[in-house]
């Protein structure tokens, strides 16, 4: 079981990487499309723009590399800016890899950031979440996926109700922060560890 | 609902944990990274590590501490002190930190609050205010450990740290600083109010009613110190009381 990061130099990638390690994955950082290509799962994190993530991920080949696993239905999960790369137009600017249909927008609330721990809502019964009914993980971000299609996965409500997580076959996203997201965030983790080697 | 955050905080100096009153009579109380992840184990939601000599000395902040960190914790953390550059800030946040706090350094040159929002996103940036009262409903920004008046009224600078890309606030009085008498209500509220993005609240706590206080004005997050430095397994008895008072904490 080899985990690769996807790493297209939006930093931070050590926090995930070292979490997936407790989880009892070999998990490894690579900036080449062959690591990502060729990984049991490969893994889309990081923060910041999406814009800059996106042109990170076609500069470095790395965005053909994960439409190529995403077409053959080899599994793919993208964490928090990497949920919303998975879908299409951002209104922070630039366009996501448009595996899910629907937009990227900006949080409507009183209190943008969302940040903080947020309690989980799941639609349907998607792998990743399994145990996660009602369990608390941590955000941090001020743009949302809108999926155009109702999928599997969950919701959390801060003004209104967003996007936490969504699944559809052995491509998955979460909004939060499984590193940061204690015993719960541990638990999501495993999950998808055993979700991709059965996808 | 977003849940209503307690957030240690670790004044660190020259790589451990300090505590003192109104920044001064510093007393070492423990190594950074243990007390962490002991205050994980108990239940604290995010931490925040200062390292509070950094700016007056002119040191580079706590590189070491946040790699053990970053690898080791399993909830958030945020970095601070000392802050000066963008180069400074995105070494913290590349090693791992998930929210760097800049305080002097953004009062100096506000365009780094700018810089650092467009690389890394605003929910990495929070902004550090050190606030005196000045009059009623009035506080004035301090800077160098609370000895250097800017001219800076603390809701202005707020909103325009706000505006050119912080994504939280975290307000400090350091007329409450230490003193546990609970939090500056007043200008917390008012900075809750001014701005759009998440405040915590820092400076004074003593007691879960001052926490609970503090959500009143607000805030979206509360800063402890001493209350969890001197019995952190007294956590998960101060969330439970905040639940019962109808506060959403993760429990």
């Amino acid at each position: 079981m080899k985990i690769v990061l996807a790493d297209y130099g939006a930093g931070n990638l050590r926090s995930v990487c070292s979490a997936l390690g407790r989880a009892g994955a070999e998990a490894v950082v690579s900036p080449e499309p062959r690591a990502t290509r060729e990984a049991d799962l490969a893994v889309i994190a990081g923060v910041g723009h999406l814009a800059a993530c996106a042109a990170g991920m076609q500069q470095t080949g790395l965005a053909d590399a994960l439409r190529e696993r995403v077409e053959s239905g080899r599994p793919v999960l993208g964490i928090c800016v990497g949920l919303q790369m998975l879908f299409e137009e951002s209104e922070e600017g630039g366009t996501g890899l448009g595996f899910f249909s629907g937009p990227v927008v900006r949080l409507q609330a009183r209190r943008v950031p969302h940040m903080g721990w947020n309690t989980l809502s799941l639609r349907g019964e998607p792998k990743i979440l399994e145990g996660l009914d009602g369990e608390d993980v941590y955000f941090a971000h001020s743009y949302t996926a809108r999926p155009a299609e109702e999928l599997p996965g969950a919701e959390v409500e801060h003004g209104g109700t967003i996007i936490a997580a969504v699944e559809r076959g052995a491509l998955a996203g979460v909004q939060f922060h499984p590193e940061r997201s204690g015993s719960a965030g541990a638990r999501l983790l495993r999950n998808a560890i055993a979700w991709s080697k059965s996808a | 609902m977003v849940k209503k955050r307690l957030i240690p905080c670790l004044d660190v100096t020259k790589g451990r944990v300090v505590k003192g009153v109104r920044f001064v009579e510093l007393r070492d109380v423990g190594d950074p990274v243990e007390m962490a992840t002991r205050y994980s184990e108990y239940g604290a939601d995010e931490l925040v590590f200062l390292d509070i000599t950094a700016s007056v000395f002119g040191h580079d902040p706590i590189v070491e501490l946040v790699e053990r960190a970053a690898t080791e914790l399993e909830i958030p953390f945020t970095v601070g002190g000392g802050v000066s550059t963008l180069e400074h800030a995105r070494r913290l946040l590349r090693l791992g930190a998930d929210k760097v706090a800049v305080n002097r350094a953004a009062v100096e040159r506000p365009e780094l609050l700018t810089e650092l929002a467009a690389e890394f996103g605003a929910q990495a940036v929070v902004c550090a205010i050190d606030s005196k009262k000045v009059a009623p409903r009035k506080g004035e920004v301090v800077t160098h450990g609370a000895r250097r008046p800017q001219g800076l009224d603390t809701i202005e600078w707020a909103l325009e740290a706000v505006e050119r890309g912080a994504g939280e606030i975290l307000l400090t009085s350091i007329d409450a600083d230490g003193t546990r008498e609970g939090y500056d209500l007043e200008i917390t509220g008012l900075v809750c109010d001014a701005v759009s993005v998440p405040v915590i609240a820092s400076g004074g706590a003593g007691t879960v009613k001052h926490l609970a206080d503090a959500f009143e004005v607000g805030a979206e997050a509360a800063l402890v110190a001493s209350i969890v430095h001197e019995a952190p397994e007294r956590i998960p008895e101060i969330k439970r009381e905040l639940k019962e008072a109808g506060w959403p904490v993760r429990i």
